[in-house]
Protein backbone atom coordinates (compact mmCIF):
# COMPACT_ATOMS: atom_id res chain seq x y z
CA UNK A 1 0.00 0.00 0.00
CA UNK A 2 2.41 2.46 1.44
CA UNK A 3 4.68 1.67 -1.69
CA UNK A 4 2.35 2.33 -4.29
CA UNK A 5 1.55 5.95 -3.09
CA UNK A 6 5.33 6.18 -3.59
CA UNK A 7 4.98 5.41 -6.87
CA UNK A 8 1.90 8.21 -7.68
CA UNK A 9 3.71 10.79 -6.01
CA UNK A 10 7.26 9.98 -8.05
CA UNK A 11 5.19 9.59 -11.53
CA UNK A 12 2.85 13.19 -10.31
CA UNK A 13 6.55 15.02 -9.79
CA UNK A 14 7.98 13.60 -13.34
CA UNK A 15 5.08 15.13 -14.92
CA UNK A 16 5.80 18.12 -13.19
CA UNK A 17 9.21 18.19 -13.55
CA UNK A 18 8.59 17.52 -17.49
CA UNK A 19 6.12 20.09 -17.90
CA UNK A 20 8.68 22.74 -16.07
CA UNK A 21 11.39 22.60 -18.28
CA UNK A 22 9.12 22.46 -21.19
CA UNK A 23 8.05 25.87 -19.88
CA UNK A 24 11.16 27.65 -18.19
CA UNK A 25 14.85 28.28 -20.49
CA UNK A 26 16.20 31.11 -22.59
CA UNK A 27 12.85 32.68 -23.14
CA UNK A 28 9.52 31.41 -20.52
CA UNK A 29 6.81 29.60 -22.31
CA UNK A 30 3.59 29.66 -20.48
CA UNK A 31 1.53 26.94 -19.43
CA UNK A 32 -1.60 27.37 -22.16
CA UNK A 33 0.70 27.76 -25.00
CA UNK A 34 2.38 24.29 -24.15
CA UNK A 35 -1.10 22.97 -23.87
CA UNK A 36 -1.91 24.75 -27.01
CA UNK A 37 1.09 22.99 -28.90
CA UNK A 38 0.45 19.88 -28.17
CA UNK A 39 -3.16 20.08 -28.76
CA UNK A 40 -2.12 21.59 -32.54
CA UNK A 41 -2.70 25.00 -31.84
CA UNK A 42 -0.05 27.42 -30.32
CA UNK A 43 2.07 30.31 -31.54
CA UNK A 44 4.38 29.40 -34.03
CA UNK A 45 7.88 30.30 -32.13
CA UNK A 46 6.85 28.86 -29.18
CA UNK A 47 5.58 25.69 -31.21
CA UNK A 48 9.00 25.40 -32.88
CA UNK A 49 10.87 26.46 -29.33
CA UNK A 50 8.78 23.61 -27.50
CA UNK A 51 8.89 20.74 -30.78
CA UNK A 52 12.33 21.33 -31.85
CA UNK A 53 14.56 22.68 -28.91
CA UNK A 54 12.81 21.72 -25.11
CA UNK A 55 11.17 18.26 -25.80
CA UNK A 56 14.01 16.13 -27.46
CA UNK A 57 16.32 18.12 -24.87
CA UNK A 58 13.80 17.43 -21.82
CA UNK A 59 13.09 13.48 -23.53
CA UNK A 60 16.65 12.59 -23.58
CA UNK A 61 17.26 14.34 -19.87
CA UNK A 62 14.71 11.78 -18.29
CA UNK A 63 15.76 8.91 -20.47
CA UNK A 64 19.49 9.37 -19.70
CA UNK A 65 18.25 9.90 -16.23
CA UNK A 66 16.50 6.49 -16.29
CA UNK A 67 18.86 4.75 -17.90
CA UNK A 68 21.92 6.11 -15.34
CA UNK A 69 19.58 5.36 -12.34
CA UNK A 70 18.57 1.89 -13.24
CA UNK A 71 22.76 0.74 -14.65
CA UNK A 72 23.17 1.78 -11.24
CA UNK A 73 21.08 -0.19 -9.18
CA UNK A 74 21.58 -3.03 -11.42
CA UNK A 75 25.56 -2.93 -11.23
CA UNK A 76 25.01 -2.23 -7.29
CA UNK A 77 23.17 -5.18 -7.02
CA UNK A 78 25.52 -7.50 -8.93
CA UNK A 79 28.56 -6.36 -8.03
CA UNK A 80 27.22 -6.50 -4.35
CA UNK A 81 29.24 -3.34 -3.53
CA UNK A 82 27.63 0.20 -3.09
CA UNK A 83 30.26 2.51 -4.15
CA UNK A 84 29.87 0.52 -7.55
CA UNK A 85 27.98 3.33 -10.42
CA UNK A 86 27.18 2.58 -14.38
CA UNK A 87 31.07 3.85 -15.02
CA UNK A 88 32.52 1.84 -12.43
CA UNK A 89 33.55 -0.50 -14.82
CA UNK A 90 35.61 1.74 -17.41
CA UNK A 91 33.19 2.30 -19.64
CA UNK A 92 32.90 6.38 -19.25
CA UNK A 93 36.93 6.50 -19.55
CA UNK A 94 36.23 4.67 -23.24
CA UNK A 95 33.27 6.72 -24.19
CA UNK A 96 35.96 9.61 -22.91
CA UNK A 97 38.31 8.33 -25.20
CA UNK A 98 36.28 7.87 -28.26
CA UNK A 99 34.38 11.61 -27.83
CA UNK A 100 38.16 12.77 -27.49
CA UNK A 101 38.92 11.66 -30.68
CA UNK A 102 36.19 12.63 -32.61
CA UNK A 103 36.43 15.96 -31.43
CA UNK A 104 40.00 16.11 -32.52
CA UNK A 105 39.70 14.24 -35.97
CA UNK A 106 36.79 16.43 -36.23
CA UNK A 107 33.86 14.42 -36.77
CA UNK A 108 30.43 15.52 -36.55
CA UNK A 109 27.87 15.33 -33.58
CA UNK A 110 26.35 11.99 -34.64
CA UNK A 111 29.70 9.88 -35.36
CA UNK A 112 30.74 11.94 -31.85
CA UNK A 113 28.27 9.36 -30.48
CA UNK A 114 28.91 6.76 -31.83
CA UNK A 115 32.35 6.99 -31.15
CA UNK A 116 31.47 7.33 -27.35
CA UNK A 117 29.21 4.34 -27.81
CA UNK A 118 31.75 2.06 -29.64
CA UNK A 119 34.67 2.53 -27.44
CA UNK A 120 32.90 2.47 -23.93
CA UNK A 121 31.52 -1.01 -25.04
CA UNK A 122 34.83 -1.97 -25.86
CA UNK A 123 36.34 -1.22 -22.51
CA UNK A 124 33.47 -3.64 -20.98
CA UNK A 125 34.09 -6.50 -22.92
CA UNK A 126 38.25 -6.20 -22.56
CA UNK A 127 37.12 -6.05 -18.68
CA UNK A 128 34.84 -9.02 -19.07
CA UNK A 129 36.80 -11.30 -20.80
CA UNK A 130 40.00 -10.57 -18.00
CA UNK A 131 37.40 -11.59 -15.55
CA UNK A 132 36.72 -14.08 -17.28
CA UNK A 133 37.75 -17.44 -15.68
CA UNK A 134 36.30 -20.49 -17.25
CA UNK A 135 32.05 -20.34 -17.02
CA UNK A 136 32.34 -18.06 -14.17
CA UNK A 137 33.53 -14.49 -14.08
CA UNK A 138 34.79 -12.82 -11.03
CA UNK A 139 33.62 -10.00 -9.61
CA UNK A 140 36.73 -8.42 -7.60
CA UNK A 141 38.83 -8.97 -10.57
CA UNK A 142 36.53 -7.25 -13.17
CA UNK A 143 36.10 -4.20 -10.61
CA UNK A 144 39.85 -3.70 -10.33
CA UNK A 145 40.60 -4.48 -14.03
CA UNK A 146 37.94 -1.44 -14.95
CA UNK A 147 39.89 0.75 -12.35
CA UNK A 148 42.93 -0.26 -13.99
CA UNK A 149 41.98 0.47 -17.70
CA UNK A 150 40.28 3.82 -16.70
CA UNK A 151 43.51 4.85 -15.43
CA UNK A 152 45.32 3.76 -18.77
CA UNK A 153 42.78 5.32 -20.08
CA UNK A 154 42.60 8.70 -18.12
CA UNK A 155 46.46 9.02 -19.11
CA UNK A 156 46.03 8.46 -22.89
CA UNK A 157 43.31 10.99 -22.98
CA UNK A 158 45.39 13.88 -21.05
CA UNK A 159 48.08 13.34 -23.37
CA UNK A 160 45.80 13.59 -26.12
CA UNK A 161 44.50 16.88 -24.43
CA UNK A 162 47.70 18.39 -24.32
CA UNK A 163 48.80 17.75 -27.90
CA UNK A 164 45.53 19.32 -29.04
CA UNK A 165 45.72 22.67 -26.93
CA UNK A 166 42.84 24.32 -28.96
CA UNK A 167 40.29 21.62 -28.94
CA UNK A 168 40.86 21.73 -24.79
CA UNK A 169 37.26 22.83 -23.79
CA UNK A 170 35.38 21.47 -26.42
CA UNK A 171 36.94 17.92 -24.72
CA UNK A 172 36.43 19.28 -21.14
CA UNK A 173 32.71 20.31 -21.99
CA UNK A 174 32.18 16.88 -23.13
CA UNK A 175 33.16 15.38 -20.25
CA UNK A 176 31.29 17.43 -17.97
CA UNK A 177 28.34 15.58 -19.89
CA UNK A 178 25.11 17.82 -20.77
CA UNK A 179 22.24 17.92 -23.15
CA UNK A 180 23.16 20.98 -25.17
CA UNK A 181 23.64 19.08 -28.19
CA UNK A 182 20.19 16.81 -28.21
CA UNK A 183 18.46 16.67 -30.77
CA UNK A 184 15.66 14.07 -32.48
CA UNK A 185 17.96 11.85 -34.24
CA UNK A 186 19.92 11.24 -30.54
CA UNK A 187 16.78 10.92 -28.91
CA UNK A 188 15.31 8.31 -31.58
CA UNK A 189 18.28 6.35 -31.29
CA UNK A 190 19.04 6.29 -27.46
CA UNK A 191 15.67 5.82 -25.98
CA UNK A 192 14.59 2.45 -27.64
CA UNK A 193 17.93 0.74 -26.44
CA UNK A 194 17.95 2.33 -22.76
CA UNK A 195 14.17 1.69 -22.31
CA UNK A 196 14.19 -2.34 -24.15
CA UNK A 197 17.44 -3.14 -21.94
CA UNK A 198 15.87 -2.23 -19.01
CA UNK A 199 12.90 -4.41 -19.31
CA UNK A 200 14.46 -6.82 -20.17
CA UNK A 201 16.88 -6.28 -16.97
CA UNK A 202 13.91 -6.29 -14.93
CA UNK A 203 13.08 -9.88 -15.93
CA UNK A 204 15.34 -10.73 -13.82
CA UNK A 205 15.23 -8.40 -10.54
CA UNK A 206 13.93 -11.35 -8.02
CA UNK A 207 16.94 -13.62 -9.44
CA UNK A 208 19.22 -10.73 -8.07
CA UNK A 209 17.32 -10.33 -4.88
CA UNK A 210 18.53 -13.64 -4.12
CA UNK A 211 22.57 -12.97 -5.83
CA UNK A 212 22.23 -10.28 -3.79
CA UNK A 213 22.21 -12.53 -0.41
CA UNK A 214 25.31 -14.51 -2.15
CA UNK A 215 26.01 -16.03 -5.33
CA UNK A 216 26.15 -19.38 -4.26
CA UNK A 217 23.30 -19.33 -2.12
CA UNK A 218 21.61 -17.76 -5.08
CA UNK A 219 22.34 -20.90 -7.37
CA UNK A 220 21.18 -22.95 -4.28
CA UNK A 221 17.79 -21.42 -4.86
CA UNK A 222 17.69 -22.54 -8.51
CA UNK A 223 18.98 -18.94 -9.95
CA UNK A 224 21.28 -19.59 -13.16
CA UNK A 225 23.57 -17.01 -11.58
CA UNK A 226 26.05 -16.94 -14.88
CA UNK A 227 23.02 -16.34 -16.91
CA UNK A 228 22.07 -13.13 -14.87
CA UNK A 229 25.30 -11.68 -14.48
CA UNK A 230 25.93 -11.87 -17.82
CA UNK A 231 22.56 -10.90 -18.95
CA UNK A 232 22.90 -7.53 -17.18
CA UNK A 233 26.50 -6.66 -17.27
CA UNK A 234 25.52 -6.93 -20.97
CA UNK A 235 22.60 -4.92 -20.79
CA UNK A 236 23.05 -2.40 -18.19
CA UNK A 237 26.77 -1.53 -20.06
CA UNK A 238 24.66 -1.21 -23.01
CA UNK A 239 22.58 1.30 -21.65
CA UNK A 240 25.44 3.01 -19.82
CA UNK A 241 27.55 3.62 -23.55
CA UNK A 242 23.88 4.77 -24.85
CA UNK A 243 23.44 7.19 -22.54
CA UNK A 244 27.27 8.61 -21.86
CA UNK A 245 27.53 8.84 -26.01
CA UNK A 246 24.33 11.70 -25.58
CA UNK A 247 24.80 12.97 -22.37
CA UNK A 248 28.32 12.97 -22.02
CA UNK A 249 29.77 11.41 -18.67
CA UNK A 250 27.22 12.68 -16.26
CA UNK A 251 28.63 12.18 -12.52
CA UNK A 252 26.24 11.02 -9.54
CA UNK A 253 23.51 9.71 -10.84
CA UNK A 254 23.88 6.51 -11.21
CA UNK A 255 25.60 6.73 -7.67
CA UNK A 256 23.30 8.25 -5.48
CA UNK A 257 19.56 7.94 -7.33
CA UNK A 258 19.59 3.92 -6.60
CA UNK A 259 20.84 4.51 -2.81
CA UNK A 260 18.16 7.42 -2.61
CA UNK A 261 15.61 5.13 -4.22
CA UNK A 262 16.77 2.17 -2.01
CA UNK A 263 16.39 3.92 1.47
CA UNK A 264 12.80 5.21 0.23
CA UNK A 265 11.60 2.38 -1.03
CA UNK A 266 13.51 -0.67 0.02
CA UNK A 267 16.03 -3.25 -1.61
CA UNK A 268 13.80 -5.54 -3.38
CA UNK A 269 14.78 -5.09 -6.77
CA UNK A 270 11.22 -5.90 -8.24
CA UNK A 271 9.97 -2.69 -6.83
CA UNK A 272 13.02 -0.40 -6.46
CA UNK A 273 14.03 -0.66 -10.46
CA UNK A 274 11.06 1.00 -11.50
CA UNK A 275 11.00 3.31 -8.59
CA UNK A 276 14.69 4.29 -9.70
CA UNK A 277 13.83 4.68 -13.07
CA UNK A 278 11.56 7.57 -12.12
CA UNK A 279 13.19 9.07 -9.30
CA UNK A 280 16.01 8.97 -11.89
CA UNK A 281 14.33 10.48 -14.87
CA UNK A 282 12.93 12.85 -12.12
CA UNK A 283 16.74 13.82 -11.27
CA UNK A 284 18.47 14.26 -14.25
CA UNK A 285 15.37 15.85 -15.91
CA UNK A 286 15.26 18.89 -13.27
CA UNK A 287 19.19 19.37 -12.73
CA UNK A 288 19.10 19.96 -16.79
CA UNK A 289 16.43 22.65 -16.37
CA UNK A 290 18.78 24.20 -13.78
CA UNK A 291 21.68 24.17 -15.88
CA UNK A 292 19.52 25.57 -18.32
CA UNK A 293 18.13 28.39 -15.99
CA UNK A 294 20.71 29.34 -13.29
CA UNK A 295 23.07 31.29 -15.58
CA UNK A 296 20.89 32.28 -18.08
CA UNK A 297 20.89 32.47 -21.24
CA UNK A 298 24.66 30.91 -20.68
CA UNK A 299 24.35 27.29 -19.53
CA UNK A 300 26.56 25.05 -17.32
CA UNK A 301 27.39 21.87 -17.24
CA UNK A 302 24.84 19.31 -15.92
CA UNK A 303 27.36 17.53 -13.83
CA UNK A 304 28.59 20.85 -11.69
CA UNK A 305 24.70 20.71 -10.71
CA UNK A 306 24.05 16.84 -10.24
CA UNK A 307 27.25 16.91 -7.93
CA UNK A 308 26.39 20.05 -6.03
CA UNK A 309 22.88 18.93 -5.46
CA UNK A 310 23.26 15.41 -5.27
CA UNK A 311 26.37 15.30 -2.94
CA UNK A 312 24.96 17.41 0.24
CA UNK A 313 21.53 16.09 -0.55
CA UNK A 314 22.57 11.97 0.00
CA UNK A 315 24.63 13.58 2.88
CA UNK A 316 21.40 14.49 4.37
CA UNK A 317 19.66 11.23 4.01
CA UNK A 318 22.95 9.57 4.51
CA UNK A 319 23.02 10.95 8.40
CA UNK A 320 19.08 11.47 8.96
CA UNK A 321 18.85 7.48 8.17
CA UNK A 322 22.62 6.49 9.64
CA UNK A 323 21.29 3.68 11.52
CA UNK A 324 19.05 1.93 8.56
CA UNK A 325 21.64 2.29 5.74
CA UNK A 326 24.39 -0.80 5.77
CA UNK A 327 25.44 -0.22 2.48
CA UNK A 328 22.74 -1.41 1.23
CA UNK B 1 15.32 -46.94 -2.05
CA UNK B 2 18.27 -44.76 -1.55
CA UNK B 3 17.59 -40.89 -1.87
CA UNK B 4 20.36 -40.30 -2.69
CA UNK B 5 23.69 -42.12 -4.15
CA UNK B 6 27.54 -41.12 -4.77
CA UNK B 7 29.52 -43.19 -6.94
CA UNK B 8 33.35 -43.33 -7.58
CA UNK B 9 33.24 -39.32 -6.98
CA UNK B 10 36.34 -37.27 -8.14
CA UNK B 11 36.53 -33.62 -7.57
CA UNK B 12 39.33 -31.17 -8.14
CA UNK B 13 39.93 -27.42 -7.20
CA UNK B 14 42.86 -26.94 -10.67
CA UNK B 15 45.20 -29.65 -10.43
CA UNK B 16 44.70 -30.51 -6.61
CA UNK B 17 42.72 -33.47 -6.31
CA UNK B 18 39.96 -32.36 -3.31
CA UNK B 19 37.69 -35.31 -3.21
CA UNK B 20 38.63 -38.89 -3.90
CA UNK B 21 37.03 -41.83 -4.80
CA UNK B 22 33.89 -41.35 -2.62
CA UNK B 23 31.11 -44.06 -2.79
CA UNK B 24 27.79 -44.55 -0.67
CA UNK B 25 24.17 -44.28 -0.59
CA UNK B 26 22.14 -42.45 2.10
CA UNK B 27 18.32 -43.17 2.74
CA UNK B 28 16.06 -40.45 4.13
CA UNK B 29 15.31 -40.31 7.77
CA UNK B 30 18.90 -39.84 8.88
CA UNK B 31 20.55 -36.86 10.10
CA UNK B 32 24.53 -37.71 8.69
CA UNK B 33 27.09 -35.72 10.04
CA UNK B 34 30.83 -35.05 8.26
CA UNK B 35 33.98 -34.87 10.46
CA UNK B 36 37.18 -34.41 9.98
CA UNK B 37 40.18 -32.00 10.00
CA UNK B 38 40.18 -28.47 8.09
CA UNK B 39 40.92 -28.91 4.11
CA UNK B 40 39.89 -32.40 4.14
CA UNK B 41 36.96 -31.78 1.74
CA UNK B 42 34.01 -31.47 3.86
CA UNK B 43 32.48 -28.70 2.43
CA UNK B 44 33.29 -29.41 -0.88
CA UNK B 45 31.75 -32.89 -0.66
CA UNK B 46 28.81 -31.02 0.90
CA UNK B 47 28.46 -28.54 -2.46
CA UNK B 48 28.80 -31.37 -4.98
CA UNK B 49 26.12 -33.11 -3.83
CA UNK B 50 24.07 -29.99 -3.76
CA UNK B 51 25.28 -29.51 -7.75
CA UNK B 52 27.05 -26.05 -7.25
CA UNK B 53 30.01 -28.22 -7.85
CA UNK B 54 30.76 -30.39 -10.80
CA UNK B 55 32.65 -33.53 -10.20
CA UNK B 56 35.62 -34.16 -12.67
CA UNK B 57 34.26 -38.20 -12.84
CA UNK B 58 31.69 -40.36 -11.15
CA UNK B 59 28.05 -39.26 -10.27
CA UNK B 60 25.63 -38.86 -8.18
CA UNK B 61 21.90 -39.92 -8.06
CA UNK B 62 18.92 -38.15 -6.80
CA UNK B 63 16.51 -40.44 -6.06
CA UNK B 64 17.70 -43.18 -9.26
CA UNK B 65 18.07 -39.85 -11.32
CA UNK B 66 21.58 -38.69 -12.17
CA UNK B 67 21.91 -34.66 -10.41
CA UNK B 68 23.46 -33.61 -14.10
CA UNK B 69 19.83 -33.92 -15.41
CA UNK B 70 18.41 -31.89 -13.00
CA UNK B 71 18.23 -28.09 -14.63
CA UNK B 72 19.84 -25.80 -11.65
CA UNK B 73 15.87 -24.70 -10.49
CA UNK B 74 14.59 -28.66 -10.61
CA UNK B 75 17.26 -29.31 -8.23
CA UNK B 76 16.64 -26.27 -5.84
CA UNK B 77 13.27 -28.26 -5.62
CA UNK B 78 14.68 -31.52 -3.76
CA UNK B 79 17.95 -30.11 -2.28
CA UNK B 80 18.07 -26.79 -0.17
CA UNK B 81 21.61 -25.79 1.31
CA UNK B 82 21.84 -23.77 4.56
CA UNK B 83 25.58 -21.89 4.19
CA UNK B 84 27.88 -20.99 7.07
CA UNK B 85 26.62 -17.82 8.47
CA UNK B 86 28.85 -14.58 6.95
CA UNK B 87 28.26 -11.15 7.09
CA UNK B 88 25.00 -9.31 5.34
CA UNK B 89 25.45 -6.26 4.10
CA UNK B 90 21.58 -5.67 2.42
CA UNK B 91 18.57 -5.09 4.71
CA UNK B 92 15.82 -7.24 3.60
CA UNK B 93 13.42 -8.40 6.08
CA UNK B 94 14.06 -12.10 7.56
CA UNK B 95 10.21 -12.97 5.71
CA UNK B 96 10.99 -11.95 2.58
CA UNK B 97 14.57 -13.81 2.74
CA UNK B 98 12.64 -17.04 3.57
CA UNK B 99 9.84 -16.14 0.76
CA UNK B 100 13.15 -16.21 -1.96
CA UNK B 101 13.09 -20.22 -0.43
CA UNK B 102 10.04 -20.09 -2.92
CA UNK B 103 11.82 -19.00 -6.36
CA UNK B 104 12.66 -22.80 -7.24
CA UNK B 105 8.70 -23.21 -7.66
CA UNK B 106 7.59 -19.86 -9.18
CA UNK B 107 7.51 -18.96 -12.99
CA UNK B 108 9.32 -16.02 -14.34
CA UNK B 109 6.35 -13.99 -13.64
CA UNK B 110 4.69 -15.32 -11.02
CA UNK B 111 3.64 -13.71 -8.06
CA UNK B 112 4.09 -15.38 -4.86
CA UNK B 113 0.74 -16.50 -4.20
CA UNK B 114 -1.68 -17.93 -0.87
CA UNK B 115 0.42 -21.49 -0.93
CA UNK B 116 3.57 -20.05 -0.96
CA UNK B 117 2.38 -17.63 1.90
CA UNK B 118 1.31 -20.78 4.08
CA UNK B 119 4.74 -22.56 3.35
CA UNK B 120 6.93 -19.34 4.46
CA UNK B 121 4.93 -18.59 7.57
CA UNK B 122 5.24 -22.70 8.14
CA UNK B 123 9.06 -22.67 7.93
CA UNK B 124 9.16 -19.65 10.20
CA UNK B 125 7.16 -21.29 13.25
CA UNK B 126 8.87 -24.80 13.07
CA UNK B 127 12.23 -22.77 13.38
CA UNK B 128 10.92 -20.44 15.61
CA UNK B 129 11.82 -17.00 13.41
CA UNK B 130 8.10 -16.16 12.62
CA UNK B 131 8.26 -13.50 15.45
CA UNK B 132 10.96 -11.38 13.94
CA UNK B 133 9.77 -11.31 10.55
CA UNK B 134 9.93 -7.80 9.74
CA UNK B 135 12.88 -7.35 11.10
CA UNK B 136 16.12 -6.67 9.10
CA UNK B 137 18.10 -9.62 8.75
CA UNK B 138 21.04 -7.65 10.06
CA UNK B 139 19.89 -6.73 13.03
CA UNK B 140 19.38 -10.46 13.97
CA UNK B 141 21.60 -12.15 16.15
CA UNK B 142 24.32 -15.36 14.72
CA UNK B 143 21.55 -17.72 16.10
CA UNK B 144 18.87 -16.20 15.12
CA UNK B 145 20.24 -15.57 11.14
CA UNK B 146 21.01 -19.54 11.11
CA UNK B 147 17.28 -20.05 11.95
CA UNK B 148 16.13 -18.26 9.02
CA UNK B 149 18.49 -19.42 6.69
CA UNK B 150 17.05 -22.63 7.88
CA UNK B 151 13.75 -21.46 7.24
CA UNK B 152 14.28 -20.14 3.67
CA UNK B 153 16.00 -24.05 3.23
CA UNK B 154 12.69 -25.32 4.76
CA UNK B 155 10.36 -23.15 2.55
CA UNK B 156 12.45 -25.21 -0.35
CA UNK B 157 10.42 -28.14 0.81
CA UNK B 158 13.55 -30.19 0.74
CA UNK B 159 14.05 -33.86 -0.20
CA UNK B 160 17.46 -33.12 0.95
CA UNK B 161 18.72 -30.70 3.46
CA UNK B 162 22.47 -29.66 3.51
CA UNK B 163 24.27 -27.82 6.12
CA UNK B 164 27.62 -26.44 6.35
CA UNK B 165 28.89 -25.81 10.11
CA UNK B 166 25.73 -25.06 10.53
CA UNK B 167 26.54 -24.40 14.29
CA UNK B 168 29.89 -23.38 14.32
CA UNK B 169 30.01 -19.66 15.75
CA UNK B 170 26.75 -19.92 17.90
CA UNK B 171 26.70 -20.43 21.74
CA UNK B 172 25.19 -23.46 23.10
CA UNK B 173 21.63 -22.83 23.54
CA UNK B 174 21.75 -22.02 19.60
CA UNK B 175 23.73 -25.55 18.71
CA UNK B 176 21.29 -26.99 20.84
CA UNK B 177 18.81 -25.71 19.44
CA UNK B 178 19.32 -26.05 15.82
CA UNK B 179 20.98 -29.37 15.96
CA UNK B 180 17.81 -30.63 17.57
CA UNK B 181 15.23 -28.88 14.65
CA UNK B 182 17.74 -30.55 12.27
CA UNK B 183 17.49 -33.95 13.70
CA UNK B 184 13.67 -33.56 13.99
CA UNK B 185 13.80 -33.08 10.67
CA UNK B 186 15.39 -35.75 9.62
CA UNK B 187 13.19 -38.30 11.29
CA UNK B 188 10.01 -36.38 9.55
CA UNK B 189 11.32 -37.66 6.63
CA UNK B 190 14.30 -35.52 5.38
CA UNK B 191 17.62 -36.68 4.58
CA UNK B 192 20.25 -33.93 6.28
CA UNK B 193 23.73 -33.92 6.20
CA UNK B 194 25.89 -31.69 8.36
CA UNK B 195 29.27 -30.61 8.25
CA UNK B 196 30.52 -30.31 11.92
CA UNK B 197 33.05 -29.04 13.58
CA UNK B 198 32.82 -30.12 16.95
CA UNK B 199 32.97 -33.94 17.13
CA UNK B 200 30.85 -34.47 20.38
CA UNK B 201 28.07 -32.69 18.69
CA UNK B 202 27.93 -34.75 15.82
CA UNK B 203 28.32 -38.12 18.01
CA UNK B 204 25.37 -36.70 20.02
CA UNK B 205 22.76 -35.71 17.14
CA UNK B 206 23.77 -37.83 14.41
CA UNK B 207 22.24 -41.05 13.72
CA UNK B 208 25.98 -41.89 11.45
CA UNK B 209 29.26 -40.27 10.77
CA UNK B 210 31.21 -39.87 7.92
CA UNK B 211 35.14 -38.95 9.11
CA UNK B 212 36.97 -38.17 6.45
CA UNK B 213 40.58 -37.19 5.47
CA UNK B 214 42.62 -35.76 3.40
CA UNK B 215 39.46 -36.26 0.61
CA UNK B 216 38.51 -39.71 1.12
CA UNK B 217 35.90 -41.10 3.78
CA UNK B 218 37.63 -43.00 6.10
CA UNK B 219 35.01 -44.57 7.81
CA UNK B 220 30.98 -44.43 7.91
CA UNK B 221 28.69 -45.14 10.62
CA UNK B 222 27.40 -44.69 14.05
CA UNK B 223 29.10 -42.62 16.59
CA UNK B 224 30.21 -45.67 18.56
CA UNK B 225 31.18 -47.79 15.41
CA UNK B 226 33.76 -44.39 13.85
CA UNK B 227 34.98 -42.33 16.63
CA UNK B 228 37.55 -44.58 17.69
CA UNK B 229 40.95 -43.52 19.16
CA UNK B 230 42.98 -44.64 16.12
CA UNK B 231 40.64 -42.77 13.29
CA UNK B 232 40.68 -39.52 15.46
CA UNK B 233 44.80 -40.10 15.49
CA UNK B 234 44.67 -40.06 11.95
CA UNK B 235 42.11 -37.87 10.61
CA UNK B 236 42.89 -34.89 13.10
CA UNK B 237 46.36 -35.92 14.17
CA UNK B 238 45.58 -35.44 17.59
CA UNK B 239 45.25 -38.34 20.67
CA UNK B 240 41.98 -38.67 22.33
CA UNK B 241 40.24 -40.60 25.36
CA UNK B 242 36.64 -41.61 24.80
CA UNK B 243 34.33 -41.52 27.56
CA UNK B 244 30.80 -42.75 27.50
CA UNK B 245 27.92 -40.89 27.59
CA UNK B 246 25.32 -41.97 29.27
CA UNK B 247 22.26 -39.56 28.67
CA UNK B 248 22.97 -39.87 24.33
CA UNK B 249 24.77 -43.37 24.59
CA UNK B 250 27.24 -42.30 22.52
CA UNK B 251 30.97 -42.00 22.34
CA UNK B 252 32.45 -38.64 24.29
CA UNK B 253 36.04 -37.05 22.95
CA UNK B 254 38.51 -36.00 25.65
CA UNK B 255 41.93 -34.52 25.06
CA UNK B 256 44.59 -36.66 26.45
CA UNK B 257 46.33 -34.53 28.97
CA UNK B 258 48.84 -37.58 29.69
CA UNK B 259 50.49 -36.38 26.09
CA UNK B 260 51.38 -32.77 27.84
CA UNK B 261 53.10 -33.77 30.82
CA UNK B 262 56.23 -33.25 28.97
CA UNK B 263 55.20 -29.67 28.16
CA UNK B 264 57.06 -26.85 30.43
CA UNK B 265 55.30 -23.74 30.01
CA UNK B 266 57.58 -21.38 31.16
Amino acid sequence: MKRSIYFVIAILLLFLSLLISISVGAVNIPLQEIVATFTGGGDETHRTIILNLRLPRVISSAVVGMGLSVAGTFFQALLRNPMADPYVLGISSGAALGATLAIILGFGLISLSFMAFFLALVVVVFVYLVAKTGSRISINTMLLAGIAISSLISAIISLLMLLNHEELTKIYFWTMGGFNLTNWQKVIYSSPIIIISTLIMYVFSRDLNAILTGEEIAEHLGVNTELVKRTILILASLVTATCVSIGGVIGFVGLIVPHISRLIIGPDNRVLVPFSALTGAIFLNLADTLARVILRPAEIPIGIITAAFGGPFFLYLLVKNKRKIKGM
Amino acid sequence: MSILQVENLHFSYGKSLVLKNIHFSLDKNKMVGIIGGNGCGKSTLLKNISGYLKPDSGRILIGNKDIRRFSTKERAQFIAYVPQDMPYDFDFSSYDVVMMGRIPFLKRFEREGKEDEMIVEEAMRITNTWKFRDKNINELSGGERQRVYIARALAQRPKILLMDEPVSHLDIKYQIEILSLARELALKGMLVIAVLHDINLASQFCHDLFIMKEGRIMDYGPAIKVLKPNNIKSAFSVDVKLLHNPVTNSPYVVADLEERKGFDVI
